[in-house]
């Protein structure tokens, strides 16, 4: 029988713009598993909200990806196998508790953000970071706010709060090329969050050339299960 | 609290007061800080309180979808819709705070199982399509119900209802939307849309609530301009308005009286089985048990981030009071 996955372009071009996508993609899907299940109400609707921004800036930057591979947004989202994706490993890590959930939005959103105030020379980005540059200052702001609640808060939060950070930490090396611009960014909240800055050591690695944890594939079995089952099918 | 706040209220009416009808038969709308006769209030806390659950727990069955909708702007229309409904819930335990009860308290009567929810919530979503019959059918009938709340007498609750109702038929379009692309599809996509017809045609018809004739509250409820028409009519006007549309999409009703009455041109249905709507309604339906178990779970869960961020809270009250 014939496959129904894709394979769009290796140029540098494109990989670019399909690592931004899929990470915006994977944390905005695992960010929308929440609904229902939020630890408050208003949390409930903040979290809807922040997946909604990172699943809109997904599909800007398929759009800009499909200009160069001539695939649709849903096509490179739905069609493509695990090995295809480009996104970080950290955003395809399920979402454990509150705390890990919250801690992994810092440490992205904080990468995401100097990647977006960067600047691209290609125009497409360009046109997708003015935009998604305010909506991630508020995620880091949203995530900032609790991790400080969350460290600063009961001793149980706090051992959750410093369990996440510890857990997360070997991911972090694979969202930002500058790692001290990162680390600035990130210490002054970790500090006010009364939670201790783990030690550099061994960086996990390998989402960016396609080689996943072993999570990205049942995260992709149960997102692309329609497109999938119905090839071809309008939805 | 904001809620003890209004409190020093007027001396309570009693439920037969003719001043306080007066004001109902002036479509004077009735206030907080308003006198009102204690079954007055205790009816609106019943059903704005009822309503908010349903929200909540009708956040479930379609969020059930959200990892899995079948393309990105898909995904985020339901996203969207999902928050609206967690949205109608925070505003509408807003509206019940303002007659004296906490949203902790609504809250804990819902986990404990002694406060009601629409019983439509206790129904599985088994396939895309019941994401789109949910739009067109449940939020259609939740709509007919609510726009003649809209001019309900407790104005807290009358102006709530104007933005949900704005919201809601915004989501019964996309859902009749989503029926309208699965019927112009392929055959398989066809017979998705004809089975969600099937399982969920009966019990939205229950959603209206008892018939007339047994119907508990309706009564005052009529006098006091909370419910302005009856459940049997507006079944009625939900039948009427929403069987052509179906007609449209090219699927049948799973109802074989169902028929344009010429004379008076209303649909006549046939009986709807109020067994079950009896049996739904005081637990025994496929997802009550596990409706309740996941609004407990993420509610249990959640109970250490609620308490850190009172402990955060409170120490910055404390290290303020030093400072």
């Amino acid at each position: 029988m014939a496959t129904t996955s894709i394979f769009p372009g290796e140029s540098p071009d494109i990989q670019t713009r399909l690592a931004l996508a899929d990470d915006a993609l994977i944390l905005g899907h695992r960010t929308s598993e929440w609904t229902g299940h939020a630890p408050l109400l208003e949390e409930e609707l903040a979290l809807a909200n922040i997946a909604l921004d990172l699943i809109g800036q997904a599909r800007a930057l398929y759009q800009a990806a499909g200009e160069l591979t001539g695939h649709s947004e849903d096509e490179l989202a739905f069609l493509r196998d695990p090995a295809a994706f480009r996104n970080a490993l950290i955003v395809e890590l399920p979402n454990g508790d509150f705390a890990f959930t919250i801690a992994r939005l810092f440490f992205v959103s904080v990468a995401s953000d100097r990647r977006w105030r960067a600047g691209f020379d290609d125009p497409a980005l360009s046109a997708v970071a003015e935009k998604a540059m305010k909506e991630t200052a508020y995620h880091i702001r949203h995530a900032a706010e609790w991790l400080i609640r969350l460290g600063d808060g009961t001793g149980e939060s706090h051992r959750r709060a410093q369990e996440a950070v510890d857990a997360l930490w070997p991911y972090t090396g694979e969202i930002t090329d500058n790692r001290a611009a990162w680390l600035q960014a990130v210490a002054p909240v970790l500090i006010r969050a009364t939670l201790q800055q783990p030690k550099d050591s061994w960086m996990q690695s390998g989402g960016r050339d396609g080689r996943h944890t072993e999570h990205l594939g049942h995260l992709l079995a149960e997102m692309q299960i329609l497109p999938r089952t119905f090839p071809g099918a309008r939805w | 609290m904001y809620s003890q706040a209004l409190n020093n209220a007027p001396a309570e009416p009693a439920a037969d007061d003719p001043r306080f009808q007066a004001r109902i038969d002036a479509e004077d709308r009735i206030e907080p800080n308003d006198a009102m006769p204690e079954a007055y209030r205790r009816t609106l806390i019943r059903q704005i309180s009822q309503h908010a659950h349903s929200e909540i727990v009708g956040m479930l069955p379609e969020g059930n979808w959200i990892t899995r909708a079948p393309s990105l702007r898909r995904k985020a229309a339901l996203l969207a819709k999902v928050q609206d409904e967690g949205g109608h819930g925070l505003y509408l335990y807003a509206a019940a705070e303002t007659l004296g009860v906490s949203r902790e308290e609504l809250v804990d009567q819902l986990l404990s199982g002694r406060a009601k929810y629409s019983s439509i919530f206790n129904y599985p979503t088994l396939s895309w399509a019941d994401i789109g019959t949910i739009g067109w059918l449940v939020d259609g009938a939740a709509i007919m119900n609510q726009i003649p709340l809209c001019r309900c007498s407790y104005g807290p609750y009358a102006r709530a209802m104007i933005r949900v109702c704005k919201e809601e038929s915004f989501h019964q379009r996309q859902g009749y939307e989503i029926m309208l692309t699965l019927c112009r599809g392929t055959e398989e996509q066809k017979a998705m849309a004809q089975d969600a017809l099937n399982r969920w045609w009966w019990p939205c018809l229950m959603m209206f609530g008892p018939p007339d004739t047994l119907s508990p509250h309706s009564d005052t409820s009529m006098r006091w301009k909370i419910k302005r028409f009856t459940n049997d009519s507006l079944r009625q006007k939900f039948v009427d308005a929403t069987v052509p549309q179906g007609l449209h999409l090219g699927l049948t009703f799973p109802d074989p009286a169902l028929r344009l009455d010429e004379t008076t041109g209303h649909w006549a249905f046939g009986e709807i089985d109020w067994d079950e709507f009896r049996r739904v309604l005081s637990g025994d339906g496929p997802c009550n048990r596990e409706r309740l178990a996941a609004r407990r779970k993420a509610h249990a869960d959640g109970a250490w981030v609620r308490e850190a961020a009172q402990a955060w809270a409170a120490k910055q009250a404390a290290g303020r009071e030093a400072a």
